[in-house]
């Protein structure tokens, strides 16, 4: 199911920003002292907030912690695995 | 607990319908070292580590393992949802439609279903952080085996990014048991 151009890009640029959150994750969980990994955390945590913020205000809810006018928004299609992420194919 | 967040953790794409792959799958989807047995073990594991490093890292990759059985679920429906019941039947996955129609239910690639036999958990965070650096690599073999049997890039791309995520896990558990070591290791000498 295509999204349309400007929400695609959007929650691609989401997920890979969530990514990063992930991986930082993992290596803080092994290495609590390293300053620098907790700076770039840090600084992720806002950039995340700011453009899933953006996302829901302009599109879609990401998780039901959702303000919703009625009928409620978070049923609405299409749910991540119905995507057309356009990498090539479907 | 757990919040579902309306997205995937990668773009999971396919070029094209092939069948064989989408039959395959299914041994990261529901077999012995798929993602599935990844998340429960190591979310099973958790509970008595000694040390607040390991009981973050088996819950953090355990919650990043359910997020990678959504996508290998992801390739399989993109893959097998459009195909007819005869070309299902014709690329060996007659069965699998009669039983389950084109939902993705959690067997082997071979149709065996899941089992929690395929996962321990025992305590000893030595034994089960072992066992958690074999399941790493054990999956990222099968992760080879798979892009090496198709060609659709899609399902290639996709996999490449699984099989990178395997390499790290295997180094965080490689760290955590170094770290759960020296803690042990620490506490003897103080006794």
């Amino acid at each position: 199911m295509d999204i349309g151009r400007e929400r695609l890009e959007l929650l691609k640029e989401i997920m890979a920003i969530d990514f990063s959150l992930v991986e930082l994750n993992l290596y803080l969980d092994t290495h609590p002292l390293d300053q620098r990994a907790q700076r770039l955390q840090n600084e992720y945590v806002t950039i995340c907030k700011d453009l899933k913020e953006k996302y829901e205000e302009d599109y879609a809810p990401l998780t039901h912690v959702y303000a919703s006018e009625c009928p409620w928004g978070w049923i609405e299609e299409p749910w991540p695995w119905e995507i057309n992420y356009e990498m090539g194919g479907i | 607990m757990w919040i579902y967040e309306k997205k995937l953790q990668y773009p999971a794409w396919v070029e094209g319908c092939d069948l064989q792959i989408a039959k395959l799958l299914f041994a990261q989807y529901g077999g012995p070292d798929s993602e599935l047995s990844a998340g429960l073990r190591y979310l099973a594991q958790r509970y008595n580590m000694p040390i607040p490093e390991a009981k973050a890292v088996l819950t953090d990759i355990g919650t990043e393992e359910l997020a990678h059985w959504e996508i290998i679920g992801t390739l399989i429906y993109k893959i097998i949802n459009r195909a007819t019941p005869e070309e299902l039947k014709a690329a060996g996955m007659g069965p699998n439609y009669v039983e389950h129609g084109r939902d993705v239910y959690p067997a082997d690639a071979a149709g065996v279903p899941w089992t929690a036999a395929y996962i321990q958990a025992i305590e000893d965070p030595i034994a089960n952080l072992h066992e958690d650096l074999a399941a790493e690599e054990k999956a990222r073999t099968t992760y080879e085996h798979l892009i090496n049997s198709t060609r659709d890039r899609g399902v290639i791309d996709t996999l490449s990014f699984l099989r990178e995520r395997e390499v790290v896990h295997f180094q965080r558990f490689g760290e955590t048991l170094r770290l759960v070591q020296e803690y042990m290791e620490h506490t003897k000498c103080m006794r």
